[in-house]
Formats: C-alpha cells, structure tokens, sequence
C-alpha cells in the first residue's frame, strides 16, 4: 500500500501534467504484476467494491469519533477520504498486523464475503499511516480523484511502452485488472493484445468548441454541418448476439435502456445522441434527466419518458472497420444502411446545407428549438478518431442566455477550491407580496454557478463573500444582497424542484458586475420571459 | 476581562493583550505582526518580543516600553501580572494575570513541540484559560518535526542538480528550520531571501546559533544549483524565484497536513512543521491548566469549545478579529 500511497501522494503535488506521465511511467516500470496492474485499474477506475460505499466509510469513523468533530472536520477538509485518513484515531496497541499491499487489498476484497468487508477495512486503517490510508479509502470508494484521467494514465503507459495512445485505446475494452498481457506486450515480451472488441466501446470522437478567430481560416466548402441535440451522446454496439450502450466514457448503461436495445436486431457500432422523443418531438432534456443514473427501469418510466436515438455516424457495419474512411464515405454508409435496417426509435440526425459562414451563422442564431444545443461542424476528409483531435471536428454552441442576478449564498468548494466560497447561488427580483411597490421586493433564488472566473477573481469572490456575511449555515455563508453576477445559460426550463418555479441549463458566471448595484438587477419576469418547450 | 473592538481588555488593570489597534496600555504575547501592532503608547512583553517589535516597527513600537522577564510579576491597576513561556517563538508568553483571588493565563499562540528557538511552553494552572485554536480540528497532528526535515533531504538527495526552495515565516519558522536542519547533520550554507537576514540576526543576538547563512539574493545563478534557499511564502512561486534552477518547491507549515491547502499554494514539497499547537497539544493543555472556564480566540473555535464542554468545561469562542491564520 505504501508504494501506491507514496504514487498517490506524488500526482496530488504535481503539477504539470507531463510530471504525471513521468511519475506513472516511473511507477509502471518498477512495480512488478500484478501490483502496478491493480493500481491501473484504480487509476482508470475500473475498480469497484460495491460494499464500501461513502456512507459505509462515515459510519466507520464515526463509530470512532464524535459526529460533531467528524462534521467540522469535513467541512474544512472538503474531501471525505481525507477527512477519515486524517482523523482516524490512530491505535498502537491494536496495530499488530502488517500494513497490506495493493495486490493484498484487492485480492482479499475480491473474495470477501459482503458482510466482511469494512471489518477488513477496519482493521487495515490501523496498520496504515495517514497517507496510506487516504490511497486505501480513495482506492474503495472508487474516485481517485488525483487529476489523472483514464486517458491520462492510458497517456503514460503509452509514453512508457513507446506505442500509440489509440493502440492502448483500441484493446482496452477486451482486457480486465491487472492487465498482465498489456505490460506483456508494452515491455516487449508479447504481441499486442488482441483488438478484435467484439462488444467493446470503441473510444468516441470529441468536437473541441469553434472560436469566432477559428471561423477565417477554415473552408465552409470542406465541412458538413449538422445540429447538436440537447441529449447524451451514446455508442450503440450490436456483434454477435450482444447488445450493448455506452455513455461518452464507455461506461455500460444498456440495462436501463431496453425500449433502445430492443431494436437493436443488427451487426454495428453507430454513433448518436440519446433523447427522449414522444410523438416525433425531442421533450426537453430534464425529461431525460429522469432516465439517467438509473440501474433499471419501470414501465411507467418507458411509457411516460421513452428513449429515442438519433444517429450521427456508423464505425462498424457487419465485420467492417469504418474508422478509417472519411466522413462524407461513412455518412454515405450510415444513410445506405438506415434505409435498409429502419431501426425503430432511432433516426438520422440530418445534415444542413449551407453556402458560407455567415448563412450558416444566421441558422444557429435563428434556432430557438429547445433541443437543439447548436451546430457541429465536421471536415468532410475526417476519419473518426478517438479522443479530440483539434481541427477536423467543432461544436459552435448557440449563443448563451445573460441575466443580471444577485449574489444570495456561497458555498466552500470542494477539491483544490476547498478553502474558497466558489459555488455561488443567486437569485432575481421578485415581488414579494403584501406591501408591494419598491420596498416588497424580495430576492428570489434561481441558480447555482460554480465556474465562469478566474482563479484571481475567485479570490476577490472569496473575500467579498467572507466581508458580506450575514448569516452561516455550516460551509454555506449567506451574503448581503450587493454583488451583481451577470450569469450566462444555454436555457431555462419550468421545473417545479425550484422555489423560483424555473430551472437553467448549464448557469455560469459571465461576468462579475462589481460596478453595478443590486436593485438593478434583473426581475423574475424577465427570466419567465426566456423559458421555451 | 471582556472583548472590545480594540481587542481583549482587562479592566481592573486598565490594559488590553495584543490589542488590534492603537491603545494606552498593550501588554504584547509575541512579534507576529497580528499580535503586535504598531502605535500603542506603553508596552509591556519581554525582552525578546520587544526587540523584534522594534526592528520591525521602529518608532512605531510603543513610546514607553517595559521588558519583564518570564516569572517576574508586576503590578498593574488592581492585577498583578506575570509572564510565562509559550514554545510558539523567540520572546512568546502567555499572559498570567491574577485579581480578586482568580487566575486568567491568555496563552496568545503556542505550542508544545520542543523548539530551540525558544523557551518551552509552561502550563499554568488557573481558573480561565484564554487559549488559541489556529489547528483546533482533529485532523491537524503535527507528525515530528525532524521527520519532515528528513523529508527535505531526501528530495535533495534525489534532486541533487535542483535548488529547493522553502517558504518560511520570516519569524519563528525561519529559525526553527534551520536549526533543525542543522540538527540533523545538514551543514552547507543555507541560502536567506533578502526579507528574512534581519530576524536571524536577531535571534543569533539572543544566542542561536544557526550556522553559516548567505544571501540568496546576490549569489550566482551557478551556486544556488542544488542549494536549500529559505524565501518568504509568498516569494516561493513568485518572478523572485526564477532565480532558481528549476527549484522543488516546498513550504513549512501546519496547513501542508491538508493536500488540497498544499495544491492551492502549488507546493510540490508539504512539509508539516508548525508553531501552533496541533490538535492533541490543544487537548492535552486544556487537560493540564484545569481551568474550568475556557474562552477561544481565535482559528477553528467551534470544534475546541465542543471538545471542552464535552469535558464538562465551561467554554465559549470569544470570535476575536484581526488574527490571521499565516505564520502558522
């Protein structure tokens, strides 16, 4: 456990991103198997011990310490795993055994019967030091959260094995921890491990955001251009009898979407966006809000929010690897093969001609739809690549939504903004009945934004929030109403989760009006006025 | 003894303790720069914090100024007043005052980690603890000190071609590295930014020794390779430190026990050497004053004035203002 803690350690401090790949290739090279294969699979989070759960891990250290330390502790800590590694009282006398290894940990979590297992967790916190216990409580709960991606440690064993990232990509989702064929072949002791993935993900392509400047260089004859859906992007893999849908980052969600596996009777991996479409008509995205995070689903479910596919791109038909063709060909290819197959609840998502630039501006500016999140642009040549290649693909989102609101709460973030206010709830004007005129007006909250500033203006945040204090409640302070947060969205919706009886869609801040006084911010109407759907 | 917003006054002896602003009368614990403030027209603390307060102030270190030694008692309005040692830095005290047949000790900042900077923290027993609270949470243990300084040698030994800087409180944090790396057999030069040569003086005038110490500031490029260089904080990742070649960047402090503080600060060595005491040290003190009353200062109050009711122990936070959590 301490070689793993002392790596968890390093990638916390370090800063740059090629000092990551440096310390992981360093770990990888000297960690023999199957050690360094768990710590990959902890790494990239394909670990998972269901038993020990967050809450199962408060209860633990609260059979040890008062609630109310515990309670004070996590909120100035802000990261649970280090508030327990921390706090843990530390007990010599029972500490007998030997600290574990990684390899130890899993093996014996892997075999532990469910009622066993924080026992055994237990009784590793008192053989561990702090910092061994943090990676040991990181490594069950199943977030590392040390900011490396799995791309990232994918990245380094790559740098490490001198091979191409899309080759560790391509095999990854036939192999299982602690992945003893790939440090095989990445020491040059195998071939390769197989890429055949049968129903494995396949990495998807990502667009990278158009900037205005990007828009002179480019050639409006040399890209297609389609709508972005307001939904969640899916892989649809059919091979060989398997039925499977996976998220953007492969994760497995087929079983809560059977009214889309169902007509799945077809041999391909397609691409597309997952929506929920009642009578032919995409429902706002909070009604897919409902389908998500789910392990199963009910009827009623199906029949109230049913779930719809709608294609942007085909990688594999029958045996055939379309990867590699540009994008004109495989759209070709996916048009010829939805004619044929006519999948039920899926369709395509149409092209949109345009001359130039400026039409094509002119459309996104004129669509109001409400699932429609704007344009993607696609260079015609682009084969389909995993991860995001700057240049052959952009998404060009629709012009955001500003409202002038008013600084109500903030919140202590958590991670590297644990000691910050950062997550900001504000709110609007709004008449607060019974007096009436001027003097009723009462602030009405309507979001929460936590991004949108720089890391210097979070500190004059920060410190106006702890100058204006009125009132804490734990690691929330409320403010006196007297900063205007102009706040930018791609939307607003009715909800009736909210005081305000409206919801925005991905609130942010756009800009800190430090010049403008509060009674001059927006009123609710003004944002009634903006919802659409 | 009540809070006014001058800081904590004493009223039958007419004087406030590490007042905020400009007063008559100050009795001063220590010289951090949020204890002892400028303007006060009589000080008394001991000879140690006086010194540092008048190289740090000059003129603005009190017109009249009284040294009393640890141990000596001196009479003020209707109290008497004495001062005993707080192990927090060169001078510190904690502030013993009787009157009426009671005892109040206001412990200023302190720990009971053993320093060679400083005298070792005295507990004394009363009936109203004033005590500090910088590290009042359970999650801040101090792990021992030379641990750490092994910690930074061993990083030199595995960058030998870097310079590793550390960012220090110029008083106190400064001096106690030092003389535990010197403790533990570090005997090079040790490299000083130009903020921090007025303090070491100074405690070398009360009779640390600290061995040979140099300016980082005029050295060349060349020689700092590979060297320990001691900065202010707020220098260690500044353009001040580009004179460095590709420097490890460390920083002494209680808060490098919490990762998150560390990344804020872009510390790529947290090393846990503090001043202040840490949790246990809080706990252990309550435990030996035995005073029945306890009043909080200042830091995370909330969790200590929960553990000291728990204890059957009168206690409440006094929520001071002006203190701040550096130099801890």
């Amino acid at each position: 456990m301490k070689r793993f803690a002392d790596l968890i350690d390093a990638l916390v401090f370090m800063p740059s991103r090629n000092g990551k790949i440096r310390l992981l290739g360093d770990y990888f090279a000297h960690v023999p198997d199957p050690e360094r294969g768990w710590a990959l699979a902890a790494l990239t989070e394909t670990l998972v011990f269901r038993e020990a759960k967050p809450a199962a891990v408060r209860q633990m250290v609260l059979n040890r310490v008062d609630p109310e330390l515990f309670g004070w502790s996590y909120d100035y800590v802000g990261d649970l795993a280090e508030t327990v590694a921390l706090i843990w009282p530390e007990r010599p006398a029972l500490a007998n055994s030997l600290p574990p290894t990684l390899t130890e940990v899993v093996e014996t979590l892997g075999a532990a019967k469910r009622s066993a297992v924080m026992d055994l967790i237990e009784g590793w916190m008192d053989s561990l030091d702090a910092s061994s216990r943090f990676a040991l409580l990181k490594l069950i709960t199943g977030s590392l959260r040390v900011g490396v991606s799995a791309r990232l440690a994918k990245t380094a064993l790559a740098a490490w094995g001198k091979v191409d990232v899309n080759a560790i990509e391509e095999c990854w989702h036939g192999l299982t921890p602690p992945y003893e064929p790939l440090f095989a072949w990445l020491e040059g002791r195998a071939e390769a491990p197989s890429s055949a993935q049968g129903a494995g993900f396949r990495p998807l392509m990502l667009a990278n955001p158009l900037e205005e400047e990007d828009m002179a260089g480019l050639d409006p004859a040399g890209y297609c251009a389609e709508w972005k859906w307001d939904g969640i992007r899916v892989q649809l893999v059919a091979r060989g009898g398997e039925r499977r849908l996976y998220s953007r980052t492969g994760d497995d969600v087929s079983p809560a979407f059977p009214d889309v596996t169902d007509h799945m009777a077809f041999e391909a991996v397609l691409d597309g966006e997952l929506l929920v479409v009642r009578d032919g008509a995409v429902a706002p995205f909070n009604d897919l809000q409902q389908r998500l995070n789910r392990k199963t689903v009910t009827a009623k479910m199906l029949q109230e929010y049913p779930a719809f596919v709608r294609l942007y791109d085909i990688l594999v038909e029958g045996g055939e690897d379309l990867r590699g063709l540009g994008f004109t060909e495989r759209r070709a290819r996916l048009e010829r093969w939805y004619a044929e197959v006519r999948p039920r609840r899926m369709d395509l998502s149409p092209l949109i001609p345009f001359a130039d630039w400026d039409a094509l501006k002119a459309l996104r500016e004129g669509a109001r739809e409400a699932a429609i999140e704007g344009l993607m642009l696609k260079r015609r040549d682009s084969a389909y690549v995993a991860g995001r290649p700057k240049g052959p693909w952009f998404k060009w989102k629709r012009g955001a939504l500003t409202l002038d609101t008013v600084l109500m709460y903030a919140q202590r973030g958590h991670g590297k903004r644990s000691s910050f206010y950062s997550d900001f709830t504000f709110g609007v004007w709004r008449n607060g009945g019974g007096e009436g005129g001027e003097a009723g007006e009462e602030l009405v909250p309507v979001g929460k934004a936590y991004f949108g500033f720089t890391d210097a203006e979070l500190v004059e945040l920060d410190r106006w929030v702890r100058n204006h204090t009125v009132r804490r409640y734990g690691p929330v302070r409320e403010v006196a109403p007297g900063l205007v947060l102009e706040v930018a969205f791609d939307s607003v919706h009715r909800s009736t989760r909210h005081k305000s009886g409206l919801a925005m869609r991905f609130p942010r801040v756009h800009r800190i009006r430090w010049d403008k006084p509060a009674h001059e911010a927006d009123r609710l109407p003004t944002l009634e006025r903006m919802v659409v759907g | 003894m009540r809070v006014c917003p001058e800081g904590l006054f004493v009223e039958p002896g007419g004087f406030f303790i590490d007042p905020v602003r400009a007063v008559e009368r100050a009795v001063v614990t220590h010289g951090h720069s949020d204890h002892a403030r400028p303007g006060h027209r009589h000080v008394l603390a001991t000879e140690g914090t006086l010194a540092i307060m008048r190289q740090r102030l000059g003129d603005g270190a009190g017109q009249g100024r009284q040294a009393l030694g640890y141990g000596e008692a001196i009479r003020i309005g209707d109290t008497t007043v004495r001062l005993a040692p707080a192990g927090h830095v060169l001078g510190s005290a904690q502030v013993v005052v009787e009157f009426g047949g009671s005892r109040v000790v206001v412990s200023g900042d302190y720990k009971r980690t053993f320093d060679r900077t400083c005298a070792p923290f005295e507990p004394v027993p009363c009936d109203v603890f004033v005590t500090e609270a910088t590290f009042g949470l359970p999650v801040f243990r101090h792990p021992p000190d030379l641990g750490e300084v092994e910690k930074l040698l061993h990083s030199m030994t595995v960058f030998p071609e870097r310079s590793h800087v550390v960012g220090v409180y110029a008083l106190g944090k400064c001096q106690r590295l030092i003389t535990l790396l010197r403790a533990a057999g570090y005997e090079r030069p040790i490299y000083l930014h130009g903020a921090l040569t007025p303090i070491c003086d100074l405690y070398r005038g009360f009779g640390v020794e600290l061995g040979e110490l140099r300016p980082a500031t005029v050295a060349a490029k060349e020689e700092l390779k590979g060297a320990l260089v001691l900065a202010p904080p707020g220098a260690i990742a500044d353009r001040w430190a580009r004179r460095l070649s590709d420097p490890v960047v460390a920083m002494a402090s209680g808060w490098m026990r919490v990762r998150q503080r560390a990344r804020q600060r872009g510390v790529e060595l947290p090393l846990v050497i503090s001043d202040h005491a840490d949790w246990d040290e809080l706990c252990r003190t309550l435990d030996e004053v035995g005073a029945p009353e306890v009043w909080v200062t200042h830091g995370r109050e909330e969790a200590l004035v929960h553990h000291a009711r728990s204890r059957g122990i009168r206690a409440r936070a006094l929520a001071l203002v002006g203190f701040e959590e550096e130099g801890a």
